[in-house]
């Protein structure tokens, strides 16, 4: 009995050196899934057209990534937006805090997935729609609804998920 | 010992030190770094800002951060003040997004709610066990 709070605090100092090697980061989940997206009109990023949240209440559901052209993980996921556009899934991008030259630099490297970029230069349109880091992927239903996000880069084995996910949101 | 630990403490350091994503070149928000005029919508804004979290570098409030969103957010902030919205107004527009998460002031509500008062019946307990034991000495 006289060795219990030695052990509660040994008990104690294991617990805080657990919880200090695994540091509190997570990945932050919009709210905004099922909510329509918020009124925007971005200028386009580059000889692309730019976007307004109009242009996706047009009965048609799509992909709407969260980019930028000086994200690394974004450079790995180009290859699988590539995939996706060859199987027809339009996608449409907001570029985060970009120059255009840096993104039609982008779009020569590797390749042009989307039909329309909108340059959101202040992150506004990214709060506006829950994203906390770039890049992700949101589901975007044919009445502008926010059906799926997808947290970090596009990995090959996610492609056939997403592309069930779109067809869940045509229903 | 210290010979074979000082390079592998340097390897350590520099692991946790290669950064995850590139920075953008574009120059900050103009209300990122800028106060507002009026000293006492800034004073606003700044609670605020103190109590809500950057959501790229967690255990930071969008005051103390210098990540380019959360300079983004505190412009978003300031914007908002300087329009007349209220601060409270603002956190319930980014808890509507980003969830209970991104606000570090607690809320009594349904889920938290024994937070609060599971300490109140400890100490009433523990003045009840203290005033019993105590009481019976006297």
């Amino acid at each position: 009995m006289i060795w219990l709070p030695l052990a509660l605090f040994l008990g104690f100092v294991v617990l805080f050196a657990m919880q200090l090697r695994n540091p509190a980061e997570r990945e932050v989940e919009s709210a905004m899934i099922g909510k329509p997206l918020p009124q925007f009109a971005l200028r386009a990023a580059a000889d692309v057209p730019g976007l307004a949240n109009t242009d996706m209440a047009d009965g048609k559901a799509r992909l709407l990534n969260i980019w930028a052209s000086w994200c690394v993980p974004c450079a790995a996921e180009a290859p699988q937006l590539e995939a996706l556009r060859k199987q027809g899934v339009e996608i449409v991008g907001v570029a985060i805090r970009d120059r255009p030259d840096d993104v039609a630099q982008f779009l020569a490297r590797y390749g042009n997935p989307y039909s329309r970029i909108g340059a959101d230069d202040r992150s506004t349109v990214q709060m506006g729609i829950g994203s906390s880091g770039i890049p992700e992927t949101f589901v975007v239903d044919g009445k502008g609804v926010i059906r799926y996000q997808h947290i970090g880069d596009i990995r090959a084995e996610h492609v056939p998920m997403l592309i069930e996910k779109l067809k869940e949101a045509s229903k | 010992m210290r010979a074979l630990l000082a390079p592998l403490f340097i390897v350590w350091m520099a692991l946790g030190t290669i950064p995850a994503m590139a920075q953008d070149s574009l120059p900050p928000a103009p209300y990122a770094y800028r106060q507002l005029d009026d000293p006492a919508q800034e004073a606003k804004a700044k609670a605020l800002m103190e109590t809500l979290r950057c959501l790229k570098c967690q255990g930071q409030s969008i005051a103390d951060s210098d990540a380019s969103m959360a300079g983004d957010m505190r412009h978003q902030v300031r914007l908002r003040i300087a329009a007349g919205e209220e601060p409270e107004a603002i956190r319930a527009w980014l808890v509507e997004r980003y969830g209970d998460y991104v606000s570090f002031a607690p809320r009594f509500d349904g889920a938290t709610w024994p937070l609060f008062v599971v300490p109140l019946i400890f100490l009433c307990v523990i003045g009840l066990v203290l005033w019993r034991k105590l009481g019976r000495r006297a």
